[in-house]
């Protein structure tokens, strides 16, 4: 398994712990950067990387960098966004879990050429057990001087909060992340203004994923240029997938982007193929907001090429024919899953996540989800399935916060995929039920 | 200054403009309806999102139509912008798929709310609603509850537009209610059963768009058509004392602020005024008060008007009310 930039080391014994991690060139970017670069040349090497965001949206984080407000007289702030709700996505996770100083590695280097001097991780609540991780991490940092005080002698100085979320998936939107940390109610903010000029505490703010953040370090060490290299196209560098659903070795795997979704799929040092040996149905290969795609669309594009693990690639065809990158949750589902019932799973999901604030998503995530448990549980008519099409886009593009669209986006395209399933649940109702009763 | 088309109508304006202050500047219909922005509460609106518009041509330094219909609440302006609101048939598309959502879990209950005749989401829908209802499924409900001795909360049909609580934010040091828990069952709440009794509390009143904050001194006492709208005033310590005294021959019904020809209250009025003063002679009559809205009190006779939708009776209910 080579070309692995961020788990390279993750095999090492004790790597958790700051002396192996050091011991294994850990921290040398931090040296390199902050005693033979100036900011602005952090800067250019994570905008020559073509590194792109991997909390989902996949945004140039050189570019999202430049939009800071420098000239502002007010503190800044960066945040990593370690909130990781999304289903199907557990990548930020385990990489905190077992490479904790690479994390704080890359937000040192980050706040050193953002100008920041107070940094903050918001972790999701229910992983309390890594906030330990992440706080003992923090303080051998601060033991070996790469935090506090006059960092390694220079003149920047950094410290590192680490805050937990009180379990909501809508506190992974930025702006709601940072209300949250604010300790307000965590609604998305409207916008504009945008963080990188009033976010936290009105501040000028940058908003990054763990992911994200991690890559800074390898990038620091190994050029910008050479990361750029990795990957494919405007997908540069490797992407952390988590892998789950009815394949045989679930897990979190790093690959070089532009790594064919078949191979992806059926190759043993991947997902090892189709659990029980059944036949792939549908991936849903971004985490659970991107669009559903059935087994041939998701293995070519419409175009018949081969679809590849880039950001590019995963889009071909729009909405139509294709999905999205999204943060890389890949759920695979074999012959015998019910398309209607994971619909109504997913929507469950965001009619309980919806923060509330704006009408559209309010009200629409719940319709759905009451319209789908109807007909997963046989009391569905046909209109109904044109009903779910027509909440959809009434929600789709109206709303406050991208959560509007991520829970409209499974709905439309799994029946768009898959209506003749939708349908058969309305016409044979009692045959699907007992069907779905023997697995 | 900053030049902006909406539907078809030039209008300058000042930079900062958001595209719904521009747009009422204009006035007439191509103002957008707006449930939750409130000209005078500092962080309101954009949730509601009735106010959605197409921008087609986002400035003259950037040709392009916005890739989303925006909230014209809260988006500003550019210059050389074109803005479409009844001109474009997507947004009153959405605008139509907004108020389905706004009353898809609202009681309709029209027939026994105070606020009938006076409530935006009737206006609204008046506007914008479908005939039938699609839903089948059954609506959340809510306890009714008391905040304060004067106000009535029917959560049922509050539409979770934060006005009540940015005036409580605006107007007192200390809010004592708030939005609580999240999504469709979020509500209106102090947490503990907590009276909310500052001199200002009875502006929530005015603020609400509908009837889920009703004054309770007034509470099934008339119908607002049947009464008329009075500017009176008097000399008050708290507040500026001008208000609207609503009556019925020579009765004071209820007191309420005044508000403009988008429902904004021109100022907040102190509850003295509004709950205790209900005898003629507190008052000093200065005059009728027009009521620039189409909604019914301005019609003023409800036989010209055809049966609309909203008021429409969905069919179980009746029965079971019967
Ligand atoms: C409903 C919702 C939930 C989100 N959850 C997360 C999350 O858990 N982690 C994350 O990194 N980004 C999440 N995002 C994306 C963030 O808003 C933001 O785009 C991201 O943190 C930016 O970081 P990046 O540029 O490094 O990707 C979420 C977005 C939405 C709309
Ligand atoms: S889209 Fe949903 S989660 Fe986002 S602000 Fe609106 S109600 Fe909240
Ligand atoms: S009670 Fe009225 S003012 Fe308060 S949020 Fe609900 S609808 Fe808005
Ligand atoms: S008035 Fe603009 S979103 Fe409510």
């Amino acid at each position: 398994m080579g070309g692995k930039i961020l788990l390279a080391n993750i095999d090492i014994p004790g790597i958790r712990g700051f002396d192996v991690y050091r011991a294994n060139g850990g921290y040398n970017s931090v040296t390199k950067a902050l005693r033979e670069m100036s900011q602005s040349q952090v800067n250019a090497e994570v905008t020559r990387s073509g590194l792109r965001g991997r909390g989902g949206a996949g945004f140039p984080t050189g570019l999202k960098w430049s939009f800071l407000d420098r000239k502002s007289d007010k503190p800044r702030y960066l945040v990593c966004n370690a909130d990781e709700s999304e289903p199907g996505t557990f990548k930020d996770r385990y990489l905190m879990h077992h490479l904790p100083h690479l994390l704080i590695e890359g937000l040192i280097i980050s706040s050193y050429a953002l100008g920041v001097n107070t940094c903050y991780i918001y972790i999701r609540g229910e992983f309390k057990y890594l906030v330990g991780v992440l706080e003992k991490a923090i303080k051998e940092a601060h033991q070996h001087g790469f935090l506090g005080d006059r960092i390694l002698g220079t003149d920047f100085s950094l410290n590192i909060w680490v805050h937990p979320g009180a379990g909501a998936y809508i506190c992974g939107e930025e702006t709601a992340l940072l209300e949250s940390l604010e300790g307000k109610r965590g609604n998305p903010r409207i916008k504009p203004p945008f963080p990188a000029f009033k976010g936290l505490y009105g501040c000028p703010t940058v908003v990054n994923n763990v992911e994200t953040l991690a890559a800074i370090g390898p990038i620091i060490n190994m050029g910008g240029e050479a990361y750029s290299k990795v990957g494919r196209g405007k997908s540069t560098g490797t992407k952390l997938i988590s892998a789950c659903g009815s394949i045989n070795n679930p897990g979190v795997y790093e690959i070089e982007m532009g790594l064919p979704v078949e191979d992806f799929i059926y190759n043993p040092e991947y997902c090892g193929g189709i659990a029980r040996d059944r036949y792939l149905k549908a991936v849903i290969p971004g985490g659970s907001s991107v669009p559903i795609l059935p087994a041939e669309l998701i293995l070519n594009t419409a175009k018949g090429e081969r679809r590849l693990l880039t950001y590019e690639s995963l889009a071909d065809g729009d909405f139509e024919t294709g999905t999205m990158l999204g943060s890389g949750g890949f759920i695979v589902f074999d012959e015998d899953a019910c398309i209607v019932r994971n619909t109504w799973n997913l929507t469950r999901f965001y009619h309980h996540e919806s923060c509330g604030q704006c009408s559209p998503c309010r009200e629409g995530t719940g319709w759905m989800e009451k319209v789908l448990y109807r007909l997963e549980h046989g009391e569905g008519k046909k209109s109904d399935i044109d009903l779910l099409v027509r909440i959809a886009k009434n929600i789709e593009g109206h709303t406050i916060c991208p959560l509007g669209e991520a829970a409209a986006w499974p709905v439309a395209s799994a029946i768009r995929h898959f209506r003749e399933e939708f349908e058969e649940h309305v016409l044979h109702p009692a045959e699907v039920i007992e069907k779905e009763r023997r697995l | 200054m900053i030049k902006v088309t909406i539907d078809n109508i030039l209008i300058e304006v000042d930079e900062g403009t958001t595209i719904l202050n521009a747009a009422r500047k204009i006035g007439g219909k191509v103002v957008p309806p707006a449930m939750c922005y409130y000209s005078k509460l500092k962080g309101s609106g954009g949730k509601c999102r009735t106010c959605l518009v197409k921008v087609s041509h986002s400035s003259t330094k950037d040709p392009r139509p916005m890739p989303k219909l925006v909230a014209s609440c809260s988006t500003p302006v550019q210059d050389g912008m074109v803005v479409e609101n009844l001109t474009s048939p997507e947004v009153i598309d959405a605008r139509k798929g907004i108020v389905e959502f706004l009353l898809l879990n609202h009681p309709l209950d029209c027939p026994v709310c105070d606020q009938a005749g006076e409530c935006d989401l009737q206006d609204l829908s008046f506007g914008f609603g479908m005939e039938e209802t699609a839903t089948e499924e059954q609506r959340r409900e809510f306890p009714m509850t008391d905040i304060g001795d004067k106000i009535k909360l029917h959560m049922n049909r509050c539409i979770l537009c934060y006005r009540c609580v940015y005036v409580a934010d605006q107007l007192t040091d200390q809010r004592l209610h708030g939005i609580l828990y999240r999504g469709d069952v979020s509500e209106i709440g102090t947490f503990i059963q907590n009276a909310i009794t500052n001199d200002f509390s009875g502006n929530v009143i005015d603020v609400c768009p509908v009837g889920a904050l009703t004054d309770k001194t007034f509470r099934f006492k008339s119908r607002v058509w049947f009464l008329k709208p009075m500017n009176v005033h008097r000399e008050c310590s708290k507040c500026s004392g001008k208000v609207t005294a609503w009556m019925f021959g020579n009765e004071i019904y209820r007191i309420t602020g005044r508000k403009d020809q988008y429902g904004e209250l021109e100022e907040y009025i102190c509850n003295e005024c509004r709950f205790e003063k209900k005898a003629l002679t507190d008052w000093v009559i200065e005059g009728p008060r027009h009521i620039k809205r189409q909604s019914v009190i301005s019609a003023n006779h409800y036989e010209r008007m055809k049966m609309q939708s909203i008021i429409k009776p969905i069919e179980g209910l009746m029965e079971s009310q019967e």
